[in-house]
């Protein structure tokens, strides 16, 4: 019996390769089953490999990270008057109050905003998946492409402080260190963009047939 | 996206990527044509001809180099003058045990762009000669392995906040480098909103075919 629901490609036997977009056979029903494209030699399947596992595995490294990218200093500043460390959201806060508050806003949105919604998302989207829900599959597949679009954006911290870091060496007046919470921060970046690439949209549909999915 | 070559006005049958949808769409060359259940992209308007991608990749790697030499930003504070270019800035993390930070810094502001471009310019210098590369679909994967990666545009946006974040401590001068990353994200922006990769698929093929 096929799980796939009767309108898929998947359930007629067409899947379409990841690689280079050719619509080929499918060699089995079984979840999981892979074939070789004829045209560019990659491997194909019905639906990403092992998609919801791996989603999950990174997602949850992204949100072990997450406090100590937002907790820990992303900048150490030495000066004459003291040392300062920097963390995230106190970066914003500073743009904010020397008057730039557009910048304030875009580095906010970037920073704290976009890791937060990512992971708030790929939660929401994993659990329906899991649930197989049939909720509103249109605008999840919505938000999907949504997360794909803002994924890098969030690395607009990490360049600030590497820019930050070699500039400001000037002994005299202060010299700027990467701190800890840089790593993790980047590494929530990279996290949550895996977790993304590896999420596979096409779940969201598998358990909407074709009658219902109009008033979905 | 389709099997049937060489008629590209008929309706064929295509799966979407993102709901899985069997559907028959036009095979139009003028339009893209969106999935009617979820609204992916389920078939590309023909892009760019192999040589207009080539020379946008030309002149891609020609700012790309000017972008990665020249420096950035350049700051003067107490008649002290530090310039950084995106190599340096990976440098000097490596100095202060940032290896992670800056390899990430150094992948995705220089390194993977870098190879997208290069990987372009061998896809498409014998394409358009009319040879067949070697090693095409491994090239093709990479390339679409590489593309997400690349985050040149995010770096722009970091420059310009370090200048505002830098203003008050000293005064900044954005150098030849911060023009080229200009110039190079127009360029990799309008090559990568055309590129067509069923085309580059179907020339290969018929490269291949003649040789
Ligand atoms: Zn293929
Ligand atoms: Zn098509
Ligand atoms: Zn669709």
């Amino acid at each position: 019996m096929s799980r796939y629901p009767l309108s898929s490609a998947a359930a007629r036997g067409w899947w379409h390769c990841g690689a280079c977009g050719l619509l080929c056979r499918g060699v089995s029903e079984k979840r999981g089953a892979a074939a070789v494209c004829p045209r560019c030699g990659a491997e194909v399947r019905a639906r990403k490999k092992r998609s919801v596992e791996y989603a999950w595995a990174f997602l949850l490294a992204a949100i072990i990270c997450y406090l100590p990218a937002n907790l820990l200093p992303i900048m150490e500043t030495a000066m004459l008057s003291g040392t300062q460390n920097d963390t995230i959201m106190s970066g914003v806060v500073f743009l904010w109050q020397s008057g730039s508050w557009p910048l304030a806003l875009v580095v906010f949105i970037a920073s704290v905003l976009v890791p937060l919604l990512k992971i708030l998302a790929m939660l929401l989207l994993l659990i329906t998946v899991q649930c197989r829900s049939r909720w509103a599959p249109r605008q999840r597949t919505r938000l999907y492409r949504l997360l794909e679009t803002i994924g890098p954006w969030s690395m607009l911290d990490i360049y600030v402080v590497a820019l930050l870091v070699s500039l400001v060496q000037l002994q005299s007046l202060a010299s700027i260190k990467a701190g800890p919470g840089a790593m993790a921060f980047g590494a929530v970046v990279v996290l949550t963009m895996l977790s993304a690439m590896c999420f596979d949209p096409r779940l969201i549909w598998d358990p909407i047939e074709e009658n219902d999915d109009r008033q979905a | 996206m389709n099997p049937s070559f060489g008629q590209r006005h008929q309706t064929a049958l295509h799966a979407c990527h993102e709901c899985d949808l069997l559907q028959y769409a036009p095979h139009s060359d003028v339009q893209n044509v969106a999935c009617c259940r979820c609204g992916g992209l389920l078939h590309r308007a023909r892009g760019y001809q192999p040589q207009t991608s080539l020379a946008l990749v030309v002149a891609g790697l020609f700012v790309f180099t000017l972008a990665n030499v020249f420096p950035v930003v350049g700051l003067e504070a107490g008649g002290v003058r530090t310039a950084t270019t995106l190599l340096g800035t990976a440098s000097q993390l490596m100095r202060q045990d940032m290896l992670p930070v800056a390899m990430l810094v150094l992948f995705t502001g220089v390194l993977l762009p870098g190879i997208e471009l290069l990987a372009l310019l061998y896809l498409l210098l014998p394409l358009t000669l009319g040879r067949a590369p070697r090693g095409f679909p491994k090239v093709m994967r990479l390339i679409q392995m590489v593309h997400p990666w690349g985050m040149v545009e995010v770096f722009l946006l970091g420059v310009l906040v370090s200048l505002v974040k830098l203003a008050h401590l000293a005064q900044v001068h954005p150098g030849i480098g911060l023009w080229s990353f200009f110039a190079l994200i127009i360029l990799l922006a309008t090559s990568a909103s055309r590129f067509d990769a069923a085309l580059l698929w179907e020339r290969y093929q018929s490269c291949r075919a003649t040789h």
